[in-house]
């Protein structure tokens, strides 16, 4: 009988690639009978999904991204643009 | 019609950095990519065609740069000291590997994520506080959605270390956001 610490470890693996039938068992009977296991796999899966469909809407939706550049880094930008676009 | 590239930092400036800084988690570095992209976009300009929009277009010079950033650093910065215990995680779990406290109940649906800048912010955050570079090692798979094997490539790590590293960060970061924000008692600000 595979401990919880050992069942996250699969549930996380289980996220990158397909298990082996007989490690996809013990996971799925121990879910049925671990209230906190069964939690965690809800949660990497709510965390996939929402990162995805937020990383897909940031794109088109200006609003949703929280970060800015500096005034100081905009300007250094700038400058170097600038200066590139002058010695084309 | 030809592309301006001073209307490309007013216009995409900010989201090219957001992009950079939640898969890089590094302020400097992300401001480096974010001129090193649009650099590199000056001098391609005449290959724009339009066939996809700007911003796109831009992504992918950026997503080119920010690879080419991890793929040269991953062997002055070792993604992870040889994998010891990380005593963070044995903390979860007693002698017998079962938790010692599960997780709370998340207070929020995952589809209302959406409407919260706060919620990209505070994963960002967690990324941030995330030891090593296992936020880069998170965000490569889960943002950026490369497969696994590309990523043991570009760290020069194993497969099995890498499945590690990543149980590590989920593992962690399933736990600040929880503090942080979707747990039961919500930060005090």
């Amino acid at each position: 009988m595979l401990s919880c610490k050992e069942i996250t470890a699969l549930v996380s693996e289980s996220m990158d690639r397909r298990l082996p039938f007989g490690q996809r068992l013990a996971v799925r009977l121990h879910l049925m009978i671990c209230r906190f296991c069964s939690r965690y796999r809800r949660q990497l899966l709510a965390v996939r999904a929402s990162v995805g469909r937020y990383v897909e809407e940031m794109e088109s939706s200006n609003g949703l991204n929280p970060f800015s550049l500096s005034e100081e880094a905009r300007s250094r930008i700038r400058q170097a643009l600038a200066g590139q676009s002058g010695s084309q | 019609m030809s592309p301006d590239p001073e209307k490309w930092l007013d216009e995409h400036g900010d989201y090219l950095f957001g992009y950079a800084f939640a898969r890089l988690q590094d302020r400097g570095v992300a401001e480096d990519m974010v001129q090193e992209t649009l650099l590199a976009a000056l001098e391609a300009k005449d290959r724009f065609e339009g066939r996809s929009s700007e911003r796109t277009w831009l992504v992918g010079i950026l997503k080119h740069k920010i690879l080419d950033h991890l793929r040269s650093h991953s062997r002055e910065i070792p993604v992870t000291e040889p994998l010891e215990p990380d005593g963070e995680m044995e903390a979860l779990f007693d002698e017998r590997g079962k938790w010692k406290e599960g997780s709370a109940p998340w207070r929020d649906d995952p589809q209302s994520f959406l409407h919260h800048k706060e919620f990209w912010n505070t994963l960002v955050q967690c990324l941030e506080e995330l030891p090593g570079r296992l936020g880069q090692v998170f965000a490569l798979r889960e943002l950026e959605g490369l497969g696994t094997n590309e990523i043991s490539n570009l760290f020069g790590v194993t497969s099995t270390n890498l499945g590690v590293l990543l149980y590590r960060a989920r593992m962690r970061l399933r736990r600040c956001l929880e503090i942080n924000w979707l747990g039961e008692k919500p930060r005090s600000k």
